[in-house]
């Protein structure tokens, strides 16, 4: 699916969060957003998801009007991951993954095909078919992202919006998450710190500062060290090493 | 050693648990119905519904059929009702707020119902020239109404949502003011009686349950069994918190607003006519949870027969437990109730 952004803005309190973002997203890329914290990721992904209405511009899902579609309807084809999912229910990660299920299943049980099938390929895709029964109150954050992740595949979106995924991940399950999502071939807008990470596993970045756009394209066009001084306030190299076939961000201080 | 479990809780078929909480509940009641000051045998007891059921015909005494179905028969229906009632209410409550200390006076009904049940029974208000029970009834009915717009109204943020943190605060804030009065009223205009019918009342009773008020409670928990369970995928939902909801495809605000106000119409209905009576919406959706899971399609039948079967036999005590005198059926729902949860708590320790 592809989806545009024209002009988002959105606030609260008077205050503008989301200033004026226009995005594009080509069908089957992964965009990585970038920014500092309370740079508006988060919100500009919650208007994405069409979660909240934007107090002025539009998101076109393949030309139509996100915020215009019915809420089931929405829950069908974009997929939405949170930085952190917690509950205080015991649940199996089976009835995790089940609850993807929820925007395509009727009011009432049995009347409508439970999606036997879509589950056991969110489970295999989201490689959590070994935790099928586990608990979740006692899997470890990589697992509960698989899970998360599994849960929104079993929707069997088109599009995948995720909140900062990794943040509470280490390397390799850093790397162990992005790659199963890079996999997935779908229309992908994440939040991510790590530019690295970003730069390794994203075709395009989005850079925002207080809500705006200030960078847009291709990685390499836009990960350079005057990019990281100017948002960050760092001063860094950024560049390819010997061997290393991906941008590489050596700070100083 | 305690071993923890990390795999799936084992747990009974959910077609088994209903099936046998049906029969159980119904022998309950056939139970309930030969319990009391005058016993009256199971076969007796069988003999006098299926006679008025019209199942065949049996010779049955004058006085049984007065006990059993005149006078035992709606107040166990009423009891089963209101269990059931309640149950329900704290199962759609506690996923609401994510809370699990949420029970079905939450939104202040109850704190407002005993307002107008005060009112009536210590100034002697009058309701529309209505006197004694029905005055009760429609008065608490009444206060439980205003407590929950006050409580709405206080709730409600600007985007007219209803966040659960300012809803239980604003609960909290209703029934302390209503708490004042209803003690002000108590002790500066009630005798000795009335501060004992006020305290009776409180604690909740379905000693004064006839026909007419059992049929309504029955079709009024029915009705709202039947609406709730058809939010159980919405319910379901908010596992993992409201914005989780929506990205699944849930109207939060609108679900909120639906379950909330129907909740708390079924409270205030079953208030009015019983009181407050403590602990089953509070705890039966936790003993149904460890029985059957979170799924609210499950979850919410099996509370609805496991609140009606608690209810009903704690009536039973609270009738036949002293001679000559009733408790109140909320002192024997807490007295008895909670430390059976504290049983089921402990059981539970190794998977917390």
């Amino acid at each position: 699916m592809r989806i545009v952004a024209e002009g988002l803005t959105w606030g609260v309190d008077g205050r503008v969060i989301v200033d004026g973002v226009d995005l594009v997203c080509e069908p089957g890329s992964f965009t990585g957003l970038l920014g500092p914290n309370g740079s508006g990721k988060t919100s500009l992904l919650t208007l994405l998801a069409g979660l909240r209405r934007p107090s002025d511009g539009v998101v076109l899902a393949d030309g139509e009007d996100l915020h215009a579609w019915r809420p089931r309807e929405r829950a069908r084809r974009l997929g939405v991951v949170e930085q952190h999912a917690m509950t205080g229910l015991d649940l199996t990660v089976r009835e995790v993954v089940e609850l993807g299920r929820i925007p395509h299943r009727g009011r009432w049980p049995g009347a409508t095909d439970e999606g036997a099938e879509a589950i056991a390929a969110a489970l295999r895709v989201g490689r959590v078919k070994d935790l099928e029964s586990r608990r979740w109150q006692t899997l470890s954050g990589g697992e509960r992202q698989r899970t998360q992740l599994a849960r929104a595949l079993a929707q069997e979106p088109e599009v995948l919006l995720l909140d900062e995924p990794t943040n509470h991940l280490d390397l390799g399950h850093q790397i162990d998450f992005l790659r199963t999502v890079r996999g997935l071939g779908l229309t992908t807008v994440a939040a991510l710190h790590d530019l690295e990470m970003a730069a390794a596993f994203c075709d395009r970045l989005v850079v925002l500062v207080s809500g705006r756009v200030v960078a847009a394209g291709r990685v390499d066009d836009v990960l350079t060290s005057e990019l990281v001084r100017q948002v960050y306030s760092v001063d860094a190299e950024v560049g390819r090493h010997d061997g290393v076939d991906r941008l590489q961000v050596v700070w100083r201080s | 050693m305690t071993v923890t479990s990390v795999g799936a809780p084992r747990r009974p078929a959910p077609t088994l648990v209903i099936l046998g909480l049906t029969a159980l509940l119904i022998l309950s009641m056939m139970a309930a119905l030969g319990i009391g000051a005058v016993w009256v045998p199971p076969g007796a007891v069988v003999e006098v519904v299926a006679r008025r059921l019209g199942l065949g015909s049996f010779d049955v005494t004058l006085v049984d059929d007065q006990i059993v179905w005149q006078l035992r028969l709606p107040r166990v229906l009423g009891a089963a009702a209101a269990g059931a009632g309640l149950a329900i209410v704290g199962v759609v409550l506690q996923s609401l707020t994510r809370n699990e200390l949420a029970d079905p006076y939450l939104l202040g009904v109850s704190s407002g119902a005993s307002v107008g049940a005060v009112s009536v029974i210590v100034l002697g208000v009058g309701v529309a020239g209505l006197t004694g029970s029905v005055a009760l009834t429609v008065g608490a009915f009444v206060g439980a109404m205003l407590a929950l717009v006050v409580v709405l109204l206080l709730a409600t943020d600007r985007t007219r949502s209803l966040p659960p943190a300012r809803t239980i605060l604003a609960g909290v804030a209703v029934g302390q003011v209503c708490a004042a009065y209803t003690s002000f009223v108590v002790l500066t205009d009630g005798d000795g009686d009335s501060a004992r019918r006020v305290l009776s009342w409180t604690l909740g009773s379905v000693a004064g349950v006839r026909w007419s008020s059992a049929v309504l409670l029955l079709v009024v928990t029915v009705v709202g069994l039947v609406v709730v369970t058809a939010y159980a995928r919405p319910l379901d939902a908010f596992a993992f918190g409201e914005s989780a909801a929506g990205s699944l495809g849930v109207d939060v605000n609108r679900t909120r607003w639906t379950l909330m106000i129907i909740t708390a119409l079924l409270t205030a209905c079953l208030v009015a006519y019983t009181g407050a009576i403590g602990f089953v919406g509070l705890v039966v959706p936790h003993a149904a949870r460890m029985l059957v899971g979170v799924r609210h399609h499950r979850l919410l039948p099996v509370s609805a027969l496991i609140g009606a079967g608690l209810l009903v036999w704690a009536d039973t005590a609270a009738r036949s437990l002293l001679q000559g005198q009733e408790i109140p059926v909320g002192v024997v729902t807490a007295g008895v109730g909670a430390p059976a949860f504290a049983y089921l708590l402990a059981r539970s320790r190794g998977r917390a």
